[in-house]
């Protein structure tokens, strides 16, 4: 049993070392480690809104409507009298669950086709490869906003339109990593002893595209954000009351100069996660992307 | 009785070609009969390009054969599907030219000489992780090594790992695709004599391609010569460099450097460049490079043509002027 386990170990050891050469390499990046910051927090703020929240976010307050920032309202507060900080809060929450739900749906979609794209060639590679420059074809919130209309206003409408324009990239990109690799002498030698391409697709192709998506779905999250926080802000996206950023936003146009802070705090927390997805998205390419020239 | 028969096997490939052109066709292998019997090796040389390594993947059906048949053990294995074939997978196996490419730099050793056993389902894991350790022993590793990845160890060891996957298996049949060409000079001699350890210990049938000459001859019982795709001599071993009758054997023998300053070779008769195989001459393949070429060679293609004890070429002029001794130039004796 202990000339199994010995192994076993050695293996766990291997793989802690490298995650911990990882994180060597990752903190040497003082902007990724911003970039991580904001994500951090945006999660935080998730997970405690209802214990770092100073006011209720739906009940009105009509004596306090319009207040500048200050000690009760620390970023201000709306036409209502809500409090502008406590909504933010609350709006990460919605803001995370359309990422995750984008992500979750559309990279598994894109790895798929891109995927069996690849591997097989021929003729289904081509029509895979038309459906998905149709989709790519029409500007994403344009699609977006179609799908939206079709089929009615809301959040998980909202992130189901969004999957659908997102999908597309992680095809192309599993696609090109398949290519290289499905005429792989390490391939052709599985292939000899009679995997099915399942088993060659799941254990040998699948693995070897996992760094360049996750790459490239850290990069996304800015892009869903925005979509997101598009969609809202026409009211197309989450509906009031819901404090979504891009739906906040919307409200506070019509007092942009005189009460600049109701549209003002919200676009400062999309442009601050966008920016942090984005910051983060850089460092784990030249960190995870073989493609990127390296730098010391 | 014969263990892999290749009847007229042809791989045409389409190149290019779009919407208003016709592709052109490359014909890297273009009928190539030649039968292995069980326990022997047939060694496959050739200029680079010539078509070996695709001869070895049209034989194990990495590429759909265009032509010709591939009979192995006495059944037709060139129309199989997957599934019909997959008896026969595990008894032909090959081992690649570039050991790091052949091996998956995410799996560990073990995993790698596993795997083909864990997809034909042999034995417990247990019995295989034991068997894995076994076979790393058989090829001159040591248990120990099975955890670690592939990136860890040098060229020669990477290529025992390699051998050792191809046969955990027990296969019949081992292709050989330039094992040791991408290896060190003193790696290789050692690689060679435990492929031979292993066909004595194993009894296995070896189709060993290379395009190093002397090499070959050390492993080869019988040496097959192609040359764009056509197999143009064929010939025991110690035959073929005695008496080698395919002018273009010679042009390839007489290449082979010979370790000695005092023995200054001459340059090589032939030079001209290699015809492409997208636009093959008329007649046989290699006249425009050969110093016998007459008329009859750019209107009729030579077939091969039995000159004794199993010697094959494909000339029309093999039978005259075949010199004793290939490496010597008459020119360079009269100097």
């Amino acid at each position: 049993m202990s000339e199994t386990a010995a192994p076993r170990a050695s293996a766990l050891q291997a793989r802690l070392a490298e995650l911990s050469r990882f994180a060597r390499a990752f903190r040497r990046n003082p902007l990724g480690m911003v970039g991580l910051f904001i994500g951090l927090l945006l999660i935080l703020a998730a997970i405690f809104a209802p214990w770092l929240a100073t006011h209720d976010p739906y009940a009105p307050d009509f004596g306090g409507r319009l207040t500048p920032p200050g000690a009760e309202y620390w970023l201000g507060s709306d036409e209502l009298g809500r409090d502008i900080y406590t909504r933010i809060l609350y709006g990460s929450r919605i803001t995370l669950f359309i990422v995750a739900l984008v992500i979750f749906t559309s990279a598994p979609i894109g790895l798929f086709m891109g995927v069996i794209s690849g591997y097989f060639g021929g003729w289904i590679d081509a029509v895979l490869m038309r459906i998905t420059d149709v989709f790519l074809a029409v500007p994403k919130l344009l699609l977006a906003l179609a799908f939206v209309a079709v089929l009615g206003p809301g959040i998980v409408n909202a992130a189901l339109a969004i999957t659908l324009t997102a999908w597309p990239p992680y095809a192309r990109l599993a696609r090109a990593e398949t290519l290289a690799v499905r005429n792989a002498d390490y391939i052709n030698a599985i292939r000899l002893a009679g995997a099915s391409p399942i088993r060659i697709i799941a254990r040998h192709v699948v693995p070897m595209c996992t760094s360049s998506m996750l790459v490239r779905v850290t990069f996304d999250m800015a892009g869903i954000i925005l979509i997101a926080a598009g969609l809202g802000f026409i009211g197309l996206g989450a509906q009031p009351p819901l404090p979504e950023w891009g739906a906040m936003i919307a409200s506070g146009r019509r007092f942009i100069f005189d009460q600049w802070w109701v549209a003002a705090m919200p676009g400062a927390a999309i442009f601050l996660v966008s920016l942090g997805f984005n910051l983060l998205g850089d460092a784990l390419r030249d960190l995870l992307d073989p493609h990127a020239v390296r730098r010391t | 009785m014969s263990l892999l028969q290749l009847e007229g096997l042809a791989q045409h490939f389409n190149v290019g070609g779009g919407l208003f052109s016709k592709p052109a066709k490359l014909r890297a292998v273009d009928g190539v009969t030649v039968s292995i019997q069980k326990g022997e090796t047939l060694g496959l040389v050739g200029e680079s390009g010539c078509g070996k390594s695709t001869l070895a993947r049209s034989i194990i059906r990495l590429y759909e054969p265009t032509g010709g048949r591939v009979i192995f053990d006495g059944t037709d294995i060139t129309h199989l599907s997957e599934a019909e074939l997959r008896p026969f997978r595990r008894r032909i196996q090959m081992i690649f030219q570039d050991p790091l490419a052949s091996l998956d730099g995410r799996m560990s050793v073990r995993e790698l000489i596993t795997e083909p056993l864990d997809i034909l389902k042999i034995g417990t894991p247990r019995q295989r992780r034991e068997r894995a350790n076994e076979l790393l022993e058989t090829v001159g590793l040591s248990a120990a090594h099975a955890g670690r990845y592939p990136h860890e160890f040098s060229g020669g060891q990477r290529q025992r790992i390699g051998i050792a996957r191809a046969i955990a298996l027990d296969p019949d049949l081992v292709i050989c695709d330039e094992p040791i060409s991408a290896l060190d000079v003193s790696i290789q001699a050692q690689v060679v004599n435990m492929l031979e350890d292993l066909q004595a210990k194993l009894g296995l049938t070896y189709l060993f391609i290379t395009h190093d000459l002397s090499m070959v001859r050390h492993i080869a019982d019988r040496i097959g010569v192609m040359y764009l795709g056509k197999l143009v001599e064929l010939a025991p071993a110690a035959e073929l460099y005695t008496r080698p009758r395919h002018p273009y054997t010679r042009l390839l023998l007489s290449a082979i450097p010979v370790p000695d300053p005092a023995v200054r070779k001459d340059a090589p008769p032939a030079t001209d460049e290699v015809p492409s195989p997208l636009d093959l001459p008329s007649g046989c393949r290699f006249r425009t490079r050969c110093p016998l070429a007459s008329e009859i060679c750019a209107k009729i293609e030579p077939e091969p043509r039995d000159f004794g004890g199993g010697h094959l070429a494909a000339c029309h002029h093999a039978d005259e002027s075949a010199p004793t001794t290939p490496i010597t130039n008459p020119e360079r004796e009269n100097a």
